[in-house]
């Protein structure tokens, strides 16, 4: 980790509540990490942890019922992306930050022609022609590899495949040279084939132009393939993060191990069946009252029941929320993983 | 490829003239009350009635009088009124450029009155504004146009003196007096266009701005109402093209009370005094063009849709 330099963007004790009438539903619970310019950031978990949320927070498109603590902090560049006013968010948005979203199929509005569309942020933060934008545009279709690309610019996204109309995204997200791009689920809707294709993109992309890139997936083997660093969220906080070769190796904390066994392996010997973690996500209103991850967790001790473990650095390397891998060192990294035989 | 589309489109049209047609003409036949007892009085002879009968066609049978009376108005022959004389082409046409003007700005006040309400009230979501709009949403189908007609006429005409109570003036004439004249009858009729419009094209944009490329269109950086014109509106247009094309036909329905109401001589009221009449010819050819009108309108809806939505495959 090369701390010297001042992260690109700093997130710190990111807390976020929704009020209902049941209770207080706290999404994201205390998050805090940073990416550095050129990184690429893998933010890693279950749907319902928080992860989405966190990346919106960042964009400032949350849904209205979403508020924050007062202690939590976004700061790109120096700024507090969250004390910021809705103008000069906007100015951010799509300009400094950029978002590319799960499904493109949803996310491109369909009545509009692909290069209308990617023009349109360009004239909003470049102060160019309409006209001039499309050249622009017509170039990004070009660098994010779409074959023919003068006669696609007037193409409506029904009439480009899956993997076209997410290279459209990546275009639309590259529009204004951004230097982070949130890229939420960028593969989850793609078929297989085609999802090499988009990381491989992005990877090429990073390299070239030295954009950051956070990476929200559920997608372990999509994490391997391209990211940096890795965090791992459970139930709204960060239980692991580390190097994605630490914690494809080494990983820590139980829900990590089970995460990585959970993903069928290619070579070696078999399963009869594939691990689970056991039971489910706890109901978000009633969160056990130590560590969220105690009902399912076969290590767990009174302790975990008692009191949430906090990120602390194991001296493995990786940063680490677990009393049992804190405590007895070396002690829970011992065990036999089936995590081993899919890195 | 268009032109296709619309060829294609336009055969549709053909069996749906001859099939609502048909029916029809059935119908106006099947009105209580003899056409000719009307036209002779109580006191005809039976020799006389049953002359006259053979004269009109009466005597044949519906399917033979349906295929002559088609023969004809397919040759742009409508016939002529049974107690005027008059041709029926002649009086149906020009009492519907009247009709036309009537509905045409209804249909202006509902179109922009429903938009302005809807696109108001997603903008400021809760406010006063958005109650107002959903007021009128519910107000506008509540009210009978008629009544609104009368209040309208009551407190504009009446108290105030704003605008005359009744008569129509071609904006041919005097475009002035025809916008004094259409004001209140074009209200009436498109009251409840506008809560129509108001109603569906508010829950169609809420649906649409919570779309995910409307915050992709957000995640570019796009102020909110640019959110919501260009990105949420032609969107959310697409199902409100449909309640528009029946609005039309509902509208077109609709002037036989408003025209009577305000004494407008169009369609409406010669429809009305047609059926008080029996006056069946007349009446057919009023329904017929009735008709074909709103069968062009479905079909300029149609092509609304090919414009609007690029999906749709011609």
């Amino acid at each position: 980790m090369s701390e010297k330099e001042e992260p690109l963007l700093e997130v710190k004790d990111l807390e976020t509540f929704i009020p209902t009438s049941k209770g207080e539903i706290k999404p994201v619970n205390g998050v805090s990490f940073s990416i550095n310019k050129g990184e690429i950031v893998a933010l890693v978990g279950e749907s319902g942890s928080g992860k989405s949320v966190s990346s919106l927070s960042i964009m400032g498109l949350n849904a209205s019922a979403i508020q924050y603590s007062k202690d939590s902090s976004i700061a790109f560049k120096g700024k507090d992306l969250l004390k910021l006013k809705e103008k000069e968010m906007r100015k951010i948005r799509g300009n400094e930050v950029a978002m590319i979203f799960q499904d493109p199929m949803f996310s491109l509005n369909p009545v509009h022609p692909i290069g209308r569309q990617i023009a349109e942020s360009i004239v909003l933060h470049k102060k160019v022609k309409y006209k001039e934008a499309l050249v622009t545009a017509l170039d990004l279709l070009n660098k994010v590899g779409i074959p023919d690309a003068k006669r696609r610019l007037n193409d409506y996204p029904h009439q480009l495949s899956g993997g076209m109309r997410q290279r459209v995204m990546i275009a639309m997200a590259l529009a204004c040279d951004p230097q982070l791009i949130i890229a939420d689920e960028p593969t989850t809707a793609l078929d297989v084939t085609i999802q090499a294709q988009i990381l491989n993109l992005l990877r090429k992309l990073q390299q070239e132009s030295g954009i950051a890139i956070l990476l929200i997936t559920h997608d372990l083997g999509v994490v391997a393939e391209t990211a940096d660093r890795v965090l791992v969220m459970y139930c709204g906080k960060i239980v692991e993060e580390g190097t994605v070769e630490d914690i494809f190796e080494n990983p820590l904390h139980p829900y990590t191990r089970g995460l990585l066994a959970s993903v069928p392996a290619l070579y070696g010997p078999s399963k009869e069946k594939l691990d689970t973690i056991p039971g489910v996500v706890p109901n978000p209103l009633e969160l056990p009252k130590g560590c969220n991850f105690v009902t399912r967790c076969s290590y767990a001790t009174e302790k975990c029941s008692q009191n949430a473990p906090t990120l602390l650095e194991h001296p493995a390397g990786n940063m680490v929320a677990c009393w049992n891998a804190l405590e007895e060192e070396g002690g829970i990294g011992h065990y036999e993983t089936a995590a081993s035989s899919i890195t | 490829m268009f032109l296709k589309y619309l060829a294609r489109r336009l055969l549709y049209v053909i069996p749906m003239l001859f099939i609502t047609t048909l029916i029809v003409f059935s119908f106006i036949l099947l009105i209580p009350g003899d056409p000719v007892l009307a036209l002779l009085g109580e006191n005809a002879t039976p020799e006389k009635i049953a002359q006259v009968r053979r004269d009109l066609g009466l005597d044949q049978p519906i399917i033979t009088q349906y295929f002559d009376w088609l023969k004809n108005a397919l040759q742009g022959d409508l016939g002529r009124s049974i107690f005027t004389g008059q041709y029926v082409h002649d009086a149906v046409f020009g009492r519907l450029a009247v009709t036309f003007q009537l509905v045409f700005v209804a249909m202006i006040i509902s179109v922009v009155g429903g938009m302005f309400f809807a696109i108001t009230s997603i903008y400021f979501p809760n406010s006063w504004m958005d109650y107002v709009a959903r007021f009128f949403g519910t107000m506008g189908s509540a009210i009978p146009n008629f009544w609104l007609a009368m209040l309208l006429v009551l407190f504009f005409s009446l108290k105030l003196g704003w605008v005359p109570a009744t008569g129509f003036t071609s904006i041919n004439d005097n475009p002035i007096d025809f916008f004094k004249g259409i004001l209140l009858p074009a209200i009436s009729l498109g009251a409840v266009g506008t809560a129509q419009i108001t109603r569906h094209l508010r829950s169609s944009l809420m649906e649409v701005m919570s779309a995910d490329y409307v915050r992709t269109a957000y995640s570019k950086g796009v102020k909110r109402w640019r959110a919501i014109f260009n990105h949420g509106l032609q969107n959310a247009m697409l199902p409100v093209v449909t309640t528009i094309g029946i609005l039309f036909g509902n509208l077109l329905g609709a002037t036989v009370v408003i025209e009577t109401v305000f004494a407008i001589p169009g369609m409406g009221q010669l429809a009305v005094n047609s059926i008080l009449q029996r006056d069946f010819t007349m009446l057919q050819g009023v329904v017929l063009v009735m008709i074909v009108m709103v069968i062009i309108i479905n079909f300029i809806t149609d092509i609304m849709y090919a414009i609007l939505d690029p999906r749709i495959e011609y």
